[in-house]
């Protein structure tokens, strides 16, 4: 009852896109867009390393062999036994990385989820309820701001201590502060709509005009941040694995791999070449793809 | 304009207060203060006397006014590994670090602000496509990998430049480049589409029409409104440069603020973490202050909004 007397009042052009209709202007947009296409074929390529690792892996990534250490890649005067060469122990440089992107995408997706679902619930509830509770909320993402992310993330690190799990846990609370911004200046358009208004005329708890009328004309902008900020959650991973805060060193990551690599810097150049194409490689997936979405669901940032 | 002014500084205020919060409670959540100063196989007596004498024996919230008062007055405690006042270690550093950002926000905004507007007024050109090309890959690139790149190519391979340390200019370039190239991808991005957006307002219209020479309409009109969303911006970029100088310091040996906080986090050296910290975030705070400012005078809008 609530929707249906929510839809008559509601102008067509302000009525979210649903169903079919979606689909096809997503279809339809994927097939013109050159760089959608190039950026979902990066992803799959990264998504693809992920999940077969094992059956892709030439080697065990942890399997180390003095006697083959510091090899050259099979085109700079290696073996195809280690088509990238191998690292300072003797492990093969591309099965460290073809597992490093387990790690990278473990910690970006779980991260984005995170800090997505805090960001994205105080960014409605600072928009809808407005006053204290508004102020409360957002000067507390000014606090969070004048802080460089790194700061902020290397600090909690040294509290929480470093590993796989505190790194997600760190990436997710201080992500939070972009979906609740954007997500609270839509909502406070959105609060003077008539649909909302309808919705809450009509007897609605905040929860539900929260969740069943706001929150599918934000979900988009979600969406958006969500994909180019697992991007950013990964490059900060690795940033941190790389100045020892992060991931064990022994667990193969990219930034880890980096690490080491800095070292043979000199001499053995593809330590820290390939597991930095490695993250290249995802992370210009994942904003090409982003990139498109956001072209797509706000026209009026279209480039 | 003045309502406005003082709206804005006790904003600010009121995030240095939450700053001072934080920093002040990091000691505490990470463990007890006192045995950063003792022995593993300290005595509960000695830990306690200890505590007694660094005043962590009061309520906290005494410990936190009296950690205000000190920071106030610049006194951060003794640095534990170098037996020197946290905050003259810090003062050292920040030259370095300062220097760096200046260069890296100048190198950004110099290649950023003319390839933006090159890239938008010339929508079909190949500056316009390199630039496209060179925001993305500058977005996607990790800062440290950059810089590993670059020293494996212009110091191992071609030796043109030192890969580390702080001197000359020579040392200057890499660094800089390193900290400012996701700043320029950033800022050029944002220009582009502000001139874009510019140039299909009326007012332009009515310049061109009126026979201003093309040249004209972009500097006079066009440019001038399109740098204000980018004043912001470039604002902004600070925090995430001095974030970056964390990690570029780190890749080029620099003498800076965030090498310290780093080797301070591996000493658990914990004055010099706060002095650190805190210095950076008041900077950070300050210079977000001056933009917004800057951007009320710029934009009348704001301050009368």
């Amino acid at each position: 009852m609530s929707e249906q007397l929510a839809d008559t009042k509601r102008s067509p052009s302000e009525r979210p896109i649903k169903g079919d209709g979606l689909w096809k202007k997503v279809r339809i947009s994927f097939k013109k867009s050159k760089s959608a296409w190039l950026g979902a074929l990066l992803v799959g390529v990264v998504l693809t390393a992920a999940v077969f690792a094992p059956a892709l892996a030439p080697h065990d990534p942890y399997q180390q062999d003095l006697s083959s250490s510091l090899r050259p890649p099979v085109w700079d005067g290696g073996s195809s036994q280690h088509p990238l060469g191998t690292d300072h122990l003797g492990r093969d440089v591309l099965s460290r990385v073809i597992y490093g992107s387990r790690i990278s995408l473990l910690v970006g997706f779980c991260a984005c989820l995170m800090a997505g679902t805090v960001g994205t619930t105080l960014g409605l509830v600072a928009g809808y309820f407005g006053g204290r509770v508004d102020d409360l909320i957002m000067r507390l993402a000014d606090i969070q701001l004048a802080f460089p992310f790194i700061l902020l993330a290397t600090a909690i690190m040294f509290v929480l201590g470093s590993g796989l799990r505190n790194i997600i846990l760190v990436l997710g609370i201080t992500g939070w502060v972009i979906y609740g911004r954007v997500v609270r200046g839509q909502v406070l358009a959105l609060r003077e709509k008539e649909f909302i208004e309808a919705s809450r005329s009509l007897g609605a708890t905040p929860f539900r005009t929260l969740t069943r009328h706001v929150f599918p004309n934000v979900s988009s902008s979600v969406l958006v941040i969500g994909t180019l900020e697992i991007a950013r959650f990964i490059i900060s991973e690795a940033s941190l694995t790389f100045l020892g805060l992060g991931v064990d060193p022994n667990i193969p990551t990219w930034g880890g791999m980096l690490a080491e690599g800095r070292q043979y810097l000199s001499g053995q150049w593809w330590i820290a070449t390939f597991p930095g194409v490695a993250i290249m490689i995802t992370v210009l997936g994942l904003n090409l793809l982003g990139d498109w979405m956001r072209d797509l669901f706000d026209p009026r940032t279209a480039s | 304009m003045t309502r406005y002014m003082l709206r804005r500084l006790s904003h600010s205020v009121f995030i240095l207060v939450g700053i001072s919060l934080v920093t002040f409670l990091l000691v505490h959540l990470s463990g007890d203060p006192a045995s950063l100063y003792l022995p593993l196989d300290a005595s509960p007596e000695d830990v306690e006397a200890v505590r007694a004498s660094l005043g962590l024996d009061r309520p906290l919230h005494r410990q936190y006014l009296e950690f205000v008062r000190g920071a106030v007055r610049g006194d951060f405690g003794i640095s534990l590994r170098h037996r020197e006042p946290a905050l003259n270690l810090v003062i050292q550093r920040l030259p370095a670090t300062l220097q760096l950002a200046v260069a890296g926000m100048g190198v950004a905004v110099l290649t950023a602000i003319p390839l933006g507007v090159v890239a938008a007024v010339r929508r079909e050109s190949p500056v316009s496509t390199l630039a496209s090309v060179a925001g993305l890959l500058g977005q996607s690139m990790p800062v440290f990998w950059l810089g590993l790149l670059l020293i494996l190519l212009l110091s191992v391979k071609m030796r043109l430049l030192p890969p580390s340390g702080r001197g000359g200019i020579s040392h200057l370039i890499m660094p800089a480049v390193t900290i400012g190239t996701y700043s320029m991808a950033m800022v050029m991005r944002l220009m582009r589409s502000a001139v874009l957006d510019v140039l299909g307002r009326d007012f332009i219209r009515t310049a061109r029409s009126k026979g201003l020479p093309e040249r004209l309409v972009i500097y006079r009109h066009a440019l001038r409104n399109a740098l204000i969303p980018v004043v912001t911006v470039t604002g902004l970029q600070f925090g995430v440069l001095l974030g970056g100088a964390v990690i570029t310091e780190t890749v080029f040996s620099w003498p800076g603020l965030g090498r310290l906080l780093i080797q301070a986090f591996n000493n658990r050296d914990m004055p010099t973490i706060q002095a650190a910290v805190f210095v950076m975030a008041v900077m950070i705070v300050a210079v977000n202050l001056i933009t917004d400012l800057a951007y009320s005078h710029l934009d009348p809008t704001v301050r009368f909004g």
